[in-house]
């Protein structure tokens, strides 16, 4: 007679229970009988490179860091562009080279705009 | 947990049977398998680094698992010169092995300042804040003296006691598993030393 097939699911399932709470009870029963736990506020301390760990962990960012996010894209994609047109410059026509000067230009209108917006002063609000 | 009869256990594993205790057991699991914590201060830390390579290779005494983190740990080997800076990191992390925990001062400085101990700034020896197994001499130790420490401290736990009075501290529940870290005082660190763990040699000088 061949076993039903789910049997086997069901052995699988019991050794997979039993596997691991077999040492988690032996620890258990080596802590009762031998090794007293000695927990402090020192050893239970957060683990920061021996450091004593400073605030909360949960912390809220301010959301006037985006806006610097935002800004400093500006430059990053402006350094994208510039360095192959850097490179390519002797062999560019004028029209390119018009091209990246409005492309340019268009970048340092944002940055200006933000400007006049009060984006890059430091302001507590 | 009792001794176990050495002709009987001659006479047995001539049959073929091996006998062993908890407690040998134990220690034989614990003494293969001291993970150190990942942890350099000066050039002793290059020693230790090279005793962890292949060629000396402290993986054959079961020690090359050097652990990131304290929680995993079993030994500390303080390899290195310990600023008064330093020396409460030190303690917080001994603070937060598990235990059983032990630990190596290896060199000159680990153990006293070495040739720093006239400075301002340097701790005259970790053992004035944590208790210390073994001292290895040496500026720096070499990777040799290094292993030989190793050993001395799996022949250590391997004679540790499991029950009974003299058994090891960590058993012992009075035993304390932390100790005090010193903060910054004004010239040294508050308190210089822990008198509990640290009594120098009295000096008696005639008149």
């Amino acid at each position: 007679m061949t076993p039903d097939p789910y049997v086997f699911i069901i052995i699988f399932i019991g050794v997979a229970l039993v596997f691991p709470l077999i040492p988690l009870a032996l620890a258990w029963l080596w802590r009762r009988v031998f090794q007293p736990p000695k927990p402090g506020a020192e050893k239970n301390a957060t683990y920061e490179c021996g450091v004593e760990s400073i605030g909360e962990a949960q912390i809220q960012f301010r959301s006037q860091y985006y806006l610097y996010a935002i800004i400093f894209l500006i430059f990053d994609v402006e350094a994208i562009f510039l360095v192959p047109f850097a490179v390519a410059f002797t062999g560019l026509p004028v029209g390119a080279f018009i091209a990246i000067l409005v492309f340019l230009l268009l970048l340092i209108e944002g940055l200006v705009w933000a400007w006049g917006k009060g984006c890059l002063s430091w302001a507590a609000r | 947990m009792s001794e176990i009869d050495e002709g009987l256990r001659a006479e047995l594993q001539r049959q073929g049977v091996w006998v062993t205790s908890m407690q040998e057991l134990y220690n034989w699991g614990r003494k293969n398998s001291i993970w150190p914590l990942q942890f350099g201060l000066a050039c002793c830390a290059i020693e230790m680094i090279a005793t962890a390579a292949s060629r000396y290779d402290i993986a054959r005494f079961g020690g090359e698992v050097f652990r990131p983190s304290p929680r995993q740990a079993d030994l500390m080997i303080v390899a290195g010169t310990v600023t008064k800076k330093m020396a409460p990191q030190i303690v917080r992390l001994y603070n937060q092995m598990p235990d059983p925990k032990y630990v190596i001062s290896m060199g000159a400085c680990a153990i006293s300042g070495g040739p720093f101990k006239q400075g301002y700034n340097v701790l005259k020896g970790i053992d004035r804040y944590i208790p210390v197994d073994v001292y290895i001499p040496g500026c720096p130790p070499r990777p040799e003296a290094l292993l030989h420490a190793f050993m001395e401290l799996q022949r250590k736990i391997d004679g540790q006691k499991l029950t009974g009075a003299t058994k090891a501290e960590h058993l012992t529940a009075a035993q304390p598993s932390e100790f005090p870290v010193p903060a910054f005082g004004e010239h040294d660190l508050e308190p210089p030393a822990n008198p509990n763990v640290f009594q120098p040699p009295k000096v008696e000088r005639q008149g």
